[in-house]
């Protein structure tokens, strides 16, 4: 009996423990709340992705993954729980799509020694490896959306806006504000007038910040919005008729359920991207293959290739990359956190790897390194076709103001570093 | 006239419209504090649910669809057929009276007698059910709401351009005439209706007699005769109904979605201004928050307070008439006697 007991006690233990031979990449998604319509497709990307690896390649250089999913509602309270809950399984890292969430995982994971990635969100600052060691932001951030939304007007009028006016409407939350300093930075530099309309959260109502741009005839208008505020600014500006062309979102802006609801008056409108959309890639025939026909897809299945999704699987795809680079370096499959941040840090994407993995020309090529952890920053435009109702890349992945952001990511990181007593350095 | 004066007089306007749409959410709150004293936390979700089993039915849409897939391995999500919006409302009004019944029957019926803040409690707990039985009835994601009585003839977008022409003249060049969304328009319309149908509803019909005894006094009404059960479906029946005129009203403008359900944040500052007892306080307190939120943004807050002060304003406005008129302008004189 007391055999059988202790037999029955193991088991247990070994079935609640975490199995060490899996790669873990957890996910922390949001599949309900206001912010569901976007953290579905992401969730979903992200999922089959690593689905896709287990089916077709038996893992990733023969280890299984395995995506314990924690729902957040984008609750920063909850999103930390989640981390608590999930770190505990052997995370190799976190990438939590939520800024807020973003920023309170920073000193936690740092103590725990397992990275984050936050891809075109979190803390900007974070590019600089020498003081945010496990934290990641590559390929590109919100400063260098601010910058490649300019660069991009300045492409459309000739290098030159000086004197043109652009209204930045933004959630009126940290997220929101992100750009303002950029921006105000660039200003000096370009010689154009900007307008700032704060929107409370969650913007249902926006009549105010539209009625100004109505009035004051802004040639541009930039948004950095999220969740309802992006639909109802868009029905907004169509209502005002603002011609849509001149109206561009970052890249949490520019989805089909931003779109979708303003209907084909929405057409023509632009948004900022640091990836490829649309389905047109041969990863799709493997997905179609191993993930959707075999019936493992996650959620739905039906968010396959929105912007959102493509977005989930490039992040997964990253974090494969990085630890199939950490396999490399350690000379393991079973890798762990502190392995797994060795493999980010010395990530190298190019275009013939992009190309092999079945996404030619989906993202920029990249190296990261310890003083680098936020990439190249390139970033390309997306414009919405309503009628086949499809967002088109209309613009390449080119080079933001690097010096201006280097140099305002050494102020932010540095004052960081002062508050927390870090010592900056690569060792 | 100077353009400063004609643009002041837009956003007054505008705030108008606005006040009308905060209006409708509030008036479903009064309707049910008003019979039987609950606070109805959950009246933003109900918008959120009517709005998305309309879509649902206008779409034809399966029910429950993630869940039957998931549990039977199925592919279904759709009917194959689309319903027309007239017989998709209907349906939808015949879902809430379903839903006010369950509430009453699983819900409150077990808690007659006891103390507000209890059923407040319970109103929550409903709320956040209805988030999740909404989600799993229909799905999370954005849904477009195309609301049309007849072909050609739908719910209508963008700045009325007949407005829009005949005011241009008004001003000089920097005036482009008077905006003002066709949606708002409609919503205005709706909203008179609808006050004027249940005024004219709790005046002149028996049950509405009913529903005013109730509210006057419950155990004064149940010993002449009147069904407490019955007024309480009633009453969120109606309250249903003037949540699903919200949700089309709100839907349209921003696409049907979670954050349908927090349009009853904006509905709290109206109810305290205009009283949780009356129906005319939820229609004119609706008014004063609307222009006076815009107002305040346009003259003070965007030029002087870097903008976004209307969702602050509404409340601040809403305390200072609150300290000279605790029960709002329209509601019951508190009298307390020692």
């Amino acid at each position: 009996m007391k055999m059988k007991f202790a037999t029955m006690a193991v088991a247990a233990v070994m079935a609640a423990g975490p199995v060490m031979a899996d790669l873990v990449f957890p996910s922390l998604s949001y599949r309900t709340g206001p912010y569901a319509a976007s953290g579905i497709p992401f969730a979903d990307g992200y999922a089959d992705y690593f689905t896709l690896l287990n089916e077709r390649d038996g893992g990733i250089g023969g280890a299984k993954i395995r995506v314990p999913e924690c729902e957040t509602g984008y609750n920063t309270e909850k999103g930390v729980e989640c981390y608590e809950s999930t770190k505990g399984e052997g995370a190799l890292v976190y990438q939590p799509l939520s800024t807020g969430i973003t920023y309170q995982l920073i000193p936690k994971a740092t103590a725990d020694g397992i990275p984050i990635h936050s891809m075109g969100y979190g803390r900007t600052s974070a590019a600089n490896g020498k003081v945010f060691r496990d934290v990641f932001n590559y390929p590109a951030n919100y400063w260098d959306g601010a910058s490649g939304a300019i660069n991009y007007l300045l492409d459309e009028n000739g290098d030159d806006i000086k004197g043109k006016k652009i209204a930045l409407v933004y959630h009126n939350s940290a997220y929101g504000k992100e750009p303002i300093r950029t921006l105000e930075e660039l200003q000096k530099t370009h010689g154009f007038e900007l307008t700032l309309l704060p929107v409370d959260h969650p913007g249902q109502e926006q009549k105010s910040q539209w009625l100004q741009i109505r009035r004051e005839k802004p040639d541009y208008v930039i948004m950095w919005g999220w969740g309802v505020m992006n639909q109802v600014a868009i029905q907004e500006a169509v209502n005002i008729r603002y011609p849509m062309e001149n109206f561009i979102g970052v890249w949490w802006s520019g989805s089909e359920a931003d779109v979708i609801p303003a209907g084909a008056a929405a057409n023509g409108y632009k948004a900022l991207t640091f990836h490829g959309v649309g389905k047109d890639y041969p990863i799709y025939d493997d997905i179609q293959k191993y993930v959707v026909d075999t019936g493992k897809a996650a959620g739905a299945g039906d968010q396959i290739g929105t912007v959102q999704y493509n977005r989930g699987m490039y992040a997964a795809m990253l974090a494969a990359e990085a630890a199939k680079t950490a396999q490399e370096i350690h000379g393991t499959p079973d890798i762990d956190a502190k392995m797994m941040r060795d493999g980010m840090e010395a990530l190298e994407i190019t275009e013939a790897k992009m190309a092999a993995l079945g996404l030619p020309n989906f993202g920029p090529e990249f190296k990261v390194s310890c003083e680098e952890h936020g990439g190249p920053g390139l970033v390309g435009v997306t414009q919405w076709d309503a009628a086949a109702g499809t967002w088109n890349v209309i613009s390449d992945y080119k080079p933001t103001d690097r010096e201006l952001i280097s140099r305002l990511v050494a102020e932010d990181s540095a004052a960081y570093a002062a508050e927390n007593n870090i010592e900056p350095g690569c060792n | 006239m100077s353009e400063a004066f004609l643009y002041t007089v837009e956003v007054f306007l505008n705030g108008l419209m606005a006040g009308v749409l905060y209006a409708l959410v509030a008036l479903g709150f009064v309707l049910i504090y008003k019979a039987s004293g609950i606070f109805n936390f959950a009246q933003g979700v109900m918008a959120l649910f009517a709005a998305m089993t309309l879509v649902g039915f206008q779409n034809g849409q399966v029910p429950f669809a993630h869940l039957i897939n998931a549990t039977f391995g199925l592919h279904v999500t759709n009917f194959g057929w689309n319903l027309h919006s007239v017989v998709a409302v209907f349906l939808t009004v015949l879902v809430m009276i379903l839903l006010a019944w369950a509430v009453q029957r699983f819900v409150f019926r077990h808690l007659v007698g006891q103390e507000p803040i209890i059923l407040f409690m319970a109103t929550i707990g409903l709320a956040y059910f209805l988030e999740g039985l909404a989600d799993l009835m229909w799905g999370s994601e954005i849904k477009t709401l195309d609301l049309c009585w007849s072909a050609g003839h739908c719910l209508p977008q963008g700045g009325n351009f007949w407005i829009e022409d005949m005011t241009a003249g008004l001003g000089g060049e920097g005036f482009y005439g008077f905006f003002i969304d066709s949606l708002d328009i409609v919503a205005a319309v709706v909203a008179m209706v609808l006050v004027a149908a249940l005024v004219a509803f709790a005046q002149y019909t028996k049950q509405g007699r009913a529903m005013r005894a109730v509210a006057d006094d419950h155990q004064a009404a149940l010993s002449v005769g009147v069904s407490l059960n019955f007024i309480w479906i009633l009453v969120w029946s109606l309250a249903g109904f003037v949540a699903l005129v919200a949700g089309i009203m709100w839907g349209a403008k921003s696409g049907v979605q979670f954050s349908l359900s927090l349009i009853a944040l904006k509905a709290l500052p109206v109810l305290m201004l205009g009283g949780f007892t009356s129906i005319p306080g939820a229609i004119v307190g609706g008014l004063i928050i609307g222009v006076g939120e815009k107002l305040f943004e346009f003259l003070i807050g965007a030029p002087f307070l870097g903008g976004a002060t209307e969702n602050w304003f509404a409340y601040m406005l809403a305390l200072l008439f609150l300290v000279f008129r605790p029960q709002g302008l329209f509601g019951e004189k508190i009298i307390e006697r020692v």
